[in-house]
Order: structure tokens, then sequence, then C-alpha cells
């Protein structure tokens, strides 16, 4: 399963300038309150997601995203 | 005003069995005469095998309840007699609109495809559909068929053996006992036959209460499906309207769980939040109201030996996509045939298994449609809820998120995908049309091809040569020759050829794909009619 997960999924280093995206990331959130940042993390989940489109790496990454046991 | 459902259409007769000093014997008795149940009759009856059909009432069912027949539920119809008469009542749909909050955030169209005799849906109250169905029964019984409608029979007791069933039965003139080779059950979700014999309903209890509410009135709305998720009207639940003929809307809203039933049933409380639905000026009336809650659940197996299920009796879906009613039909369209074919003892009772086969999963493919549906509608977590509106708000701006819009999908029929019964596939040929399907309907240069279609085995020869009849151990399949001249719009070919020149397809009594070739063999056509009967 993990061997699949990285054969289809990019769990490598994949975005120029880490430390700009994250900023840009928690800017999006910046004046929400809890519900409207849930909120926008579930449209972006979905925009993301589609972009994506491949069914097996939206798999693989549903699992990479599952807590830790 | 004197209501359709008010008028006793079968009361009860005394009928000769219960005189006979032995129980009569049947070769098949029907419960309920729904029209799951009736349907089954009406196709026994036009097989030519006798059947009599009980129900305690005598009367069509009270209030709209089913109300969106698809076109393979139709198709079905028209075969055994009714299709025009619905068609004809119903109202045709195909424009939905979606609301979320205060805003439309999408609208669809169905977009049925051309160059099929019936539409993707109508709406029917499901009274005027029982009416058809008993006309019907009357008409074969004019016509000198062995079809019983016995009205105000109960039964009490159901006691299979081996090689049939005994019934007591109750009436107004006392108890009496009948004797069938086979029942069919289509006495509903509550079946008192499932009860009576100790079998399993497992599945899904939605904790939810919809109210329906049937009304009267002359308004402006189109024709068209509207669904609400969080009206302001229906804060945190959700609306449906749909329009039926002679002026009714079905007006469904969803109420939540912890709900006083009978307080949310009176008209002074339903009142405020029509008026705020429908606007203050609307006049209407109220036909009918009722509140119901649902579950998506099935017998583990329909057949149990001699007993057979059929409809809400064996399965029970959720309403959101139309997956009740018209998946009965498709369950008595399966399973008559079969029947047939054993009680005339061209086939094994096996093939009764495959009944089951067919059927248990078709009730899964739509438990499982009806089961999305109802989580989309009505989250069942937090999370659930955030990401069902992050979907709505989306869908108002983006065209990626309005496929995941589910208010309810359209009701298609099963591909028996791996059935027993399936026999080979030809290479290059349209997938639509593989062994297990449905026959797709396409218009011919003298009327369409559905309506040449059902009734025992066929070979459907397009551009190739086969014999006309074919006899295979006592089954006789009938050929059906098509060429491109009878394809005046391409679809044929389009439906059941794709690329390839030619193509032999045999098809099954229900219309279904037993199996295809590009062209005609003897041998191979005898092998898979034996396939589609069980004995190979």
């Amino acid at each position: 399963m993990t061997a699949q997960t990285h054969d289809t999924l990019t769990l490598e280093p994949n975005i120029k300038d880490p430390d700009g995206f994250y900023a840009e990331l928690l800017a999006a959130h910046e004046g929400l309150d809890r519900e409207e940042s849930e909120a926008l993390n579930a449209r972006l989940v979905l925009i993301l997601a589609n972009h994506i489109g491949d069914r097996d790496k939206i798999r693989a990454a549903l699992e990479a995203a599952k807590p830790a046991r | 005003m004197t209501k359709i459902f008010e008028t006793p259409l079968y009361p009860y007769q005394r009928s000769a069995d219960q005189d006979a000093e032995t129980p009569v014997r049947h070769p098949v008795v029907v419960l309920g005469a729904g029209p799951v149940g009736l349907a089954a009759a009406i196709d026994l009856a036009q097989a030519d095998i006798p059947v009599v059909v009980l129900d305690e009432n005598d009367k069509v069912s009270w209030g709209s309840r089913a109300i969106c027949f698809a076109k393979r539920p139709l198709e079905i119809l028209d075969r055994l007699g009714c299709g025009d008469e619905m068609v004809d009542k119903g109202v045709v749909w195909n424009l939905g609109k979606v609301f979320f909050d205060e805003r439309k955030v999408y609208d669809f169209n169905l977009l049925p495809e051309d160059g099929h005799k019936r539409p993707a849906f109508i709406n029917l109250q499901q009274y005027y559909l029982e009416q058809y169905l008993v006309d019907r029964v009357r008409a074969l019984q004019a016509d000198g068929k062995s079809i019983e409608l016995r009205g105000g029979n109960k039964v009490t007791a159901v006691k299979p053996d081996d090689s049939g069933v005994r019934l007591t039965v109750e009436t107004p003139d006392g108890p009496y006992l009948m004797d069938a080779d086979w029942l069919i059950a289509c006495d509903g979700a509550g079946s008192p036959t499932r009860t009576m014999l100790g079998l399993d309903f497992q599945g899904r209890v939605f904790e939810d209460n919809f109210l329906i509410a049937d009304v009267v009135m002359k308004a402006d709305f189109p024709t068209e499906r509207w669904f609400w998720f969080d009206p302001p009207f229906n804060k945190g639940q959700s609306a449906l309207l749909h329009k039926q003929p002679d002026d009714v809307w079905r007006i469904d809203l969803q109420l939540g769980w912890d709900i006083d039933r009978e307080a949310e049933k009176d008209p002074a409380k339903i009142a405020p939040k029509l008026e705020a639905m429908l606007g203050p000026d609307t006049d209407y009336e109220f036909e009918w109201v009722s509140i119901y809650t649902f579950q998506c659940r099935r017998m583990e197996k329909f057949r149990h030996g001699r007993v057979l299920f059929a409809g809400d009796a064996a399965h029970q879906v959720s309403p959101f996509g139309a997956r009740g009613a018209n998946s009965g039909f498709q369950d008595t369209d399966n399973l008559i045939w079969k029947l047939k074919l054993v009680i005339n003892g061209t086939a094994p009772e096996a093939l009764l298994d495959t009944y089951d086969d067919e059927r248990v999963y078709a009730a899964d493919e739509n438990i499982l449609n009806s089961s999305r549906s109802t989580d989309f509608i009505t989250p069942k977590s937090h999370a659930s809820r955030v990401f069902r509106d992050a979907v709505l708000d989306l869908a108002e701006h983006h065209a990626f998120a309005r496929p995941l819009v589910n208010s309810g999908r359209l009701s298609l029929p099963a591909i028996y995908d791996g059935s027993p019964l399936n026999g080979p596939d030809a290479a290059g040929l349209p997938v639509r049309s593989r062994p297990g399907a449905p026959a797709s309907d396409a218009p011919l240069a003298d009327g369409w091809l559905i309506d040449r279609l059902g009734g025992g085995f066929q070979l459907v020869t397009i551009d190739t040569q086969a014999p006309d009849t074919l006899d295979v151990d006592g089954i006789t399949v009938t050929r059906l020759a098509l060429s491109a001249k009878d394809d005046p719009s391409g679809a044929l070919a389009e439906r059941y050829l794709g690329d390839v020149p030619g193509a032999v397809y045999l098809m099954r009594p229900d219309q279904h794909v037993a199996a295809r070739w590009t062209s005609f063999d003897a041998d191979a056509v005898a092998a898979a009619v034996k396939t589609a009967t069980a004995r190979a």
C-alpha cells in the first residue's frame, strides 16, 4: 500500500518557495472565524481534488492524510 | 369531491374456493394488489399462467405515494399493456433546479437521449397507475385469461413445503385454505409474509422525518423539479416541489428526527411554511398529508423455496432517486419469464435462483445510490455538512462542483454484469448493449425497437444472416431481422453495432441482452440459450 502511494502521489517536496506558500495559505484564513475557516478548507479540498482528478491519486492522498496510528 | 381512492375497485366477493371440500390448488398466488403485485399477475396472465391475487383491501392506495416513473419501468408497463395510459396522463419533466439558502445555485436538464419511445421520467400519482393496472386485469379477464383479483382476502398464515405453499385466508365470510405451487409476496415494506416466515430484513435506518403534502393549486410554477437545501422557510432542512397531473403538487419538507409527528401534520402548522415557500397569494388546498421515515434495507435472499419476494417486501430504499416502485417492476420483469419456464418444465428450478442473483445485485445498486443521495441531502456528521455546503457554494460559481450535487439521481436500470445467465460478448460492439444490459430503444423505419422485443427469446440480427426460428430443447428463439434500411436515424447502429458491420444479439424475454456475436453460429446460440435458462 505504501509503495503504491508513492508510485502515484507526490509526497516528496514539490512546492517552490515553501515559506511563501505557507504564508499564503494562512493569509487566506486571516480574519475568518473557525466555521468560515472550516468552510474554506472544505472548498479548497474539493477544488484541489477536482484538479487532480485521478481517483487513485486522490485515494492515496486520503490515505496519507489519515491520522497516524 | 369523490376521489379515486374512495371507490372500491375489487370489492370482496365470495369465491368457489371458499366452498371447496379440500383446499383448491393454484399454479401461482400473488400477495398484494399494489403496483408490483398487479404487474406480476398481468405478466403471468399474458403468459397464460393462471394467477390469483389476494389483498386485504379493495381500493387503490391512499394518497399519491410513488410519483416518479422512469423510462425502463414505462417500457415494462408497455409490455404489460399500460404504458400509453401512464404517459398520456403523466407529466413529463426534464428540468431541475437546486436552491441553497435563498440562492439558485444550479439547474440541470436530464437531457434525455433522443430516439427512445418513452421519456426519461414522468410524474403520476400511484393511484392512477394502480387504476390502469386494475383496468388491464379486467381487460385480460374479458379476453378469457385466468387472472383473479380477490379483495377483502387477508392472508393470516403461510406454510411452505417443498412442493408449494398452504395459505390461510381470512375473509368477511370467515377463513378458508388454499394451496399455491408458487407464492409471490408483493405485500409491501411491512410484508406480513416476511414476518410470518420469520425472515430477515437488514439495513440502515435513517433518523429523519419527512412531511409529504400534496396540494391542489393553480400556480405558475413551471413543470420542473425544485429542490431546496437549507431554505429560509425550512431552516436547516430540505424541501422539494414537484408537479403531478390535475394541478396536484408534491411538496416534501424535511422535519428532522426529534419531532412531534402528530403536531407536524396539523395543517395550521404546515400552512406558514407553505406560504413562505409558495408566496402569500397562492391559493391551495391539501389533498394528502403524510409523514414518513425511511430505511435502506433488503432481505438476504429474495427466493425462499416456493416463496418469491418482490418490490418493497424484498427491499426498501429512500425515496430520493425514484428507485422504489421503479425497481419493483424490474423485479417482476426479471422473475415472471423465469417462473413461466420453470412451470412449463422447460427450465430447471435453478433458474429462479438467478432471480436472487440479478435482483439482489440490482437492490444493492439501488440502496447504494439512494443512500448516497440521502447522505448528501441530510448530512449525518459535522464534516459531512461542511462538505455538503462547500459543494453547494462552489456549484453556484464553478461547473466542476455541479456533478457532486446529489438531490436524487436519475433512476437507471441495473446492468446484470457477472450474471450466471450471461453468454459470450464480442469485441468491438458498444459497451452499453453488453450481455446483462437492458435493451436500448431505437427508432426503426416503422416504429420502435422496444415494441418489437420481449415475451420470448429472440435473435436480433443486424445485417447478418440467421434462421427465422430456432428450437433449443423446447425453447423457441424467434429472429428479428434488421438492417441498415430499418435505421433511419443511425441510432440502431450507434447502440448495437459501433464500428462493426453486423451483429447477432440473443435477447431474453425481459428485453435484456443474453449474449452477442458479430455473426451467426447455431451452436453458439444454442449454448447461450442453455446458459440463459440455467441449463448449461
